[in-house]
Parts: C-alpha cells; sequence; structure tokens
C-alpha cells in the first residue's frame, strides 16, 4: 500500500502554487533491487487536466514536487495523482487557499 | 609586507568560504520548504491512534507530561520527571513506557526496531515524527524544579564534558568551542544557549541523504559511533541525561522540528 502524499495549494500574484510530498521508494537500477519509480504524474484543476508529467528514476525518495499553474481562484479543487513502473498509484485532493 | 601579502591572499578566501556559507543555507531553507519529515509526521498520527499490542489499545491516552493524550506542546518540556515512573523521561522512552502499560506489549516487542532504514522506517520514528511536529512554535521549557531533573541535568552537562574512549573524546571535544566543523557542517557549541537553541530546536530530524527520519536518541547514538565509544543503550539515563543537559540549555527557543538535514 502507497504511504501518504501531503499537499499545499495556495494562490498568489495570479498564479496558484501547488506543493506536493509523495511518499515512494524510487528505487533505481543502480540499486539492484527491482526498478521501482514513479513515472507519470497528473495535476487536475477543478477535474480538468492542467499538468501531465513524465519523471525518471533520476528524483529521489520521497520526493517534492512544486508545480505553478496561472490563474486560478480560492476554493479551486487541485487533485495529484501518481502512477509507478508496477501500476501502484495514490492521489491527493484539496482545495486552493 | 608580510602583513600586507597575507590579507591578500585570505580576502577571495573569506570570500569564497563565505559564499559556500550561503549557499549551504540556502540549500537548507529549500529542504525546510518541503521536507518530507511531513509525511512521517502523518503515518505517526496514525499508529498514535492505532490500537496496538495485547490490551489492544492506542497511545491516545500516553501521559507526555501535560496529561493523558495532551501531545500539543508536549515535547517542548521534555525530559522531565514522571511520578508514575519515578524517572526523568524523554519523549522515546516514555513511548516506551506507554506502550509497555497502555498497550500491555513486552519491552522486548517495544524495542524489537528501535532504528529503522529507508526502506522500512520504524515505529519509534514515525511516532516521535508526529508528535515532536505538535510541538512546533513552542518555546523549549524542559523542567528542572525536581530535585531528580537537576540531578539529570547536572549528570548530562557531567556526561557532555567526560571525556574518555579510543579517541580520548568528550562531546565538547566537538561542541565545545566555536568554528568547529566536520566536512562542510558547521558544529554548534552546545554548551553555549544560542548553539544549542539553533541546533536542538531542528532534532529530530529528517536526512536527505539516507531518507530517514532520525530520532534524538539516534542522533545521540551515532555521536557516541563517532567518538568511537561503545554503544550507549538506547534511551538509557546516560543518554536521557544527554538530552536533558541540551534541552534546558536550549530553554526558550522556539522549536522548529522536525527538522531536515542535508
Amino acid at each position: 500500500m502507497a504511504g501518504p502524499m501531503k499537499m499545499r495549494a495556495t494562490l498568489g500574484g495570479g498564479f496558484t502554487d501547488v506543493r506536493v510530498l509523495m511518499t515512494h521508494p524510487m528505487t533505481t537500477a543502480q540499486s539492484g533491487q527491482p526498478l521501482h519509480f514513479i513515472q507519470n504524474i497528473t495535476v487536475k484543476q477543478n477535474g480538468k487536466t492542467v499538468i501531465e508529467a513524465q519523471i525518471s528514476q533520476a528524483v529521489s525518495r520521497n520526493p517534492v514536487f512544486t508545480f505553478r499553474i496561472q490563474g486560478g481562484a480560492k476554493g479551486d479543487k487541485i487533485e495529484v495523482s501518481w502512477l509507478d513502473n508496477k501500476g501502484e498509484t495514490n492521489s491527493i485532493e484539496t482545495a486552493v487557499a | 609586507m608580510k602583513r600586507l601579502v597575507f590579507l591578500l591572499v585570505a580576502l577571495p578566501l573569506c570570500a569564497a568560504a563565505q559564499d559556500a556559507k550561503k549557499a549551504i543555507e540556502k540549500y537548507q531553507q529549500m529542504l525546510s520548504e518541503g521536507s518530507p519529515a511531513e509525511l512521517w509526521e502523518l503515518e505517526g498520527e496514525t499508529l498514535w491512534k492505532k490500537p496496538q499490542g495485547p490490551k489492544n489499545a492506542s497511545l491516545e491516552k500516553c501521559d507526555l507530561g501535560l496529561g493523558a493524550g495532551k501531545v500539543e506542546g508536549a515535547y517542548a518540556r521534555l525530559p522531565r520527571w514522571f511520578k508514575d515512573t519515578d524517572k526523568v523521561q524523554d519523549l522515546e522512552s516514555r513511548l516506551l513506557t506507554c506502550m509497555t502499560g497502555l498497550q500491555g506489549r513486552s519491552l522486548k516487542d517495544a524495542t524489537a526496531r528501535l532504528f529503522g532504514n529507508a526502506d522500512r522506517p520504524s515505529e519509534m520514528e514515525y511516532l516521535v515524527a508526529y508528535i515532536v511536529g505538535q510541538s512546533r512554535g513552542h518555546k523549549m521549557a524542559a523542567p528542572v524544579g525536581h530535585a531528580k531533573e537537576r540531578a539529570s541535568y547536572e549528570l548530562g552537562k557531567k556526561i557532555f564534558f567526560y571525556r574518555a574512549g579510543a579517541w580520548d573524546f568528550s562531546c565538547a571535544s566537538c561542541h565545545g568551542e566555536a568554528d568547529k566543523r566536520i566536512r562542510m557542517q558547521d558544529l554548534p557549541v552546545l554548551s553555549e544557549p544560542a548553539g544549542a537553541q539553533k541546533a536542538y530546536t531542528s532534532w529530530p530530524a529528517y536526512r536527505v541523504s539516507n531518507s530517514q527520519l532520525k530520532t534524538m536518541q539516534w542522533r545521540i547514538n551515532d555521536c557516541y559511533r563517532q567518538m568511537r565509544f561503545p554503544e550507549p543503550e538506547f534511551a538509557s539515563e546516560a543518554t536521557i541525561a544527554l538530552t536533558h543537559y541540551l534541552a534546558v540549555t536550549a530553554a526558550g527557543a522556539p522549536y522548529r522540528g522536525p527538522g531536515t538535514k542535508r
């Protein structure tokens, strides 16, 4: 089971800033263990996909990401989800403060 | 003339050192803005509320010094003397008391895995992260009113300056005077309030280089390893006393942890 995620979304200067923490081992090929890393990250604003990211093994364990979305309003629903190479997934939702 | 040459050489070196220090400070600030320590806090809160052990009880009624179940601000007032155990206890030893008492677990079970690793952090590390996080912003105020608290503080102070081991080191060998460092890590003077406040309020901490949350008991344990001492016992009178000495020296500063380290 995937560990917790934590997210904060704030409005300022005409932008929505999203900061999200993820629990993930991000195991690389160098470790000798089976590869296990997040491949896709999707950010949705009120149900509409605004960012689709493909990331590689070159990201730390328990990564932190920040995204900046143009515009937005207080109370907007922001959802961030990830999908890893084993098909595991997790997501978190928050309202813009 | 000699002095002039020295100055000319020394100035650019100082500037470089200043730049490096600034860069390190910026890096530390960036780390703390999005610290995975927050994930440990979340997991710890879940564990705090999870019924476990033969009594199938959670730790929610654990008394950390401010009354049963009161977590907010509790860590800032530890270590302290507890009436029920008649001992001065730090956070980790108090948690062991609650695990064995409230949950009915054996000490062997409660201490089976005190230090975790990146793949599998320990219950203790999660719980500590949650509890210390509930003292953010609270001023450090470990008490010394009780005779046993004063004795613990004095013992900790003595241990801090006690030289022994293969290298004849004491804590003060590295943390007793200004401008010492290990590689690029500046070492705080822990016997002075300014140094103790800066360091103690940022521990326990998440270590980015090994993706783990480290407890204060671990910090002391590893200092002893670095000094080539025999390994101190987890939550022993000595490690609690040393923590107590540091906590009292750091009194008055707001708690900022759990911190994030390189």
